[in-house]
């Protein structure tokens, strides 16, 4: 029988990686200290900051959460009513009881009731992919919601496989306006807030594991408007290769932050000149009306689209 | 033993003992994308499954951008 490492206790989990196994109490016990580095070597966050926790009711956020409540931070939850059908509900309601049980802030910003659309109708206005204008909905109202409710920070649940499949899409196409601003802590700025991702140096795995080791319910189904993306193919691949050999996503991704992010400083060509404040909801952009007021007026003008005939499309 | 999987969420049978790491070679699923929980409890590679057991297999990857 597999032993803990730390304790030699019966072990829950084999990490490869770590070439060791790991109890319940230790496993968290690592996955604390690899959060607290993390914050600590990218100077994500201070001890006084407030938090504000994007929150979708999967794993990853609700890991995140959990994870810096547990370290001694002051963080609330912002959930994000998407519209996608069946899986939004779900979503919710896992997001709520996890909250509810913890006795913890979490606001709902629902699409559909306070916008007047949602993600299947977005991409069938706007004719583009779903994550699209998800991703664009998500980024303009954390970053609002931050800005409103004076927060230090605004934390995601990106893990280590999502920024190694990130590095490894951007590095396939030598994308290196992407590459010199992928890290782990955008600081604030022209009016953003800062940007913060925690869990980067866990492995989704690893907290799946920190999840079902807290007694923490979570959406487990995949997002249907995001099947076969190439995001998740290049989860897959990269998997594969770990497989063969053990921590070669941990190197892959840890050895860009140290030794080529560095590298790329200043070569960012990201346009943040001529910033100025969007005419309808005041966000800065570089145009007169930024860009997720345009898809609320495109999109919020739509008859209404169901989630199965995007999901559908996109199989 | 009953086997729960995801994604979508389905449920099959298996007959015979075996362990975490045969069962998910036999699926044809990595170790690297899941986790296996016995009668509500996670469970390493190594570990015997029984025939009584109830088995979730549950991925761990998510799609989001």
């Amino acid at each position: 029988m597999a032993k803990c490492r730390v304790c030699r206790g019966p072990a829950v989990i084999d990490l490869p990686r770590h070439n060791a196994n790991f109890c319940a109490e230790h496993l968290q016990q690592l996955c604390r200290r690899q959060v607290a580095q993390a914050i600590k070597d990218h100077h994500m966050l201070e001890p006084t900051d407030r938090v504000l926790v994007a929150v979708s009711g999967g794993k990853d956020s609700l890991a995140v959460w959990d994870v810096l409540r547990d370290l001694g931070y002051q963080a609330d939850g912002l959930y994000l009513g998407l519209g996608i059908g069946e899986y939004s509900d779900d979503s919710g309601a896992y997001a709520r009881d996890f909250a509810e049980r913890r006795g913890l802030y979490l606001r709902t910003i629902d699409l559909r009731r306070d916008y007047g659309y949602d993600v299947p109708t977005a991409a069938s206005a706007t004719h583009r992919v779903p994550c699209s204008a998800c991703g664009l909905s998500k980024r303009h109202l954390f970053d609002e919601a931050a800005r409103d409710g004076g927060y230090d920070a605004v934390a995601t649940g990106h893990n280590l496989d999502d920024e190694a499949a990130v590095l490894f899409g951007n590095a396939l196409r030598w994308e290196v306006d992407f590459l010199a601003r992928q890290s782990p802590c955008l600081p604030a700025g022209d009016g953003f807030p800062r940007k913060v991702k925690p869990l980067v140096r866990l492995t989704e795995r690893e907290t799946a594991a920190w999840c079902i080791t807290r007694g923490i319910d979570y959406q487990v189904e995949e997002c249907p408007m995001a099947a076969g993306n190439r995001h998740l193919q290049y989860k897959a691949t990269l998997n594969r290769l770990e497989e063969i050999s053990p921590g070669t996503k941990a190197a892959f991704y840890l050895g860009f932050l140290e030794r080529m992010a560095p590298l790329l400083e200043g070569h960012s060509t990201a346009d943040i000149e001529g910033l100025r404040a969007c005419a309808r909801c005041g966000s800065p952009t570089t145009t007169e009306v930024c860009a997720f007021c345009r898809l609320v007026n495109v999109a919020a003008a739509h008859e209404p689209v169901a989630a199965e005939i995007i999901a559908r499309r996109q199989r | 033993m009953k086997v729960l999987l995801r994604n979508p969420r389905r449920e099959i049978e298996i007959t015979g003992a075996r362990t975490v790491r045969s069962l998910l070679a036999e699926l044809e699923l990595p170790r690297e994308s899941h986790l296996v929980i016995r009668n509500g409890e996670l469970v390493p590679g190594d570990t015997r499954l029984e025939a009584t057991d109830t088995i979730e297999i549950r991925p761990v990857i998510s799609g989001g951008c």
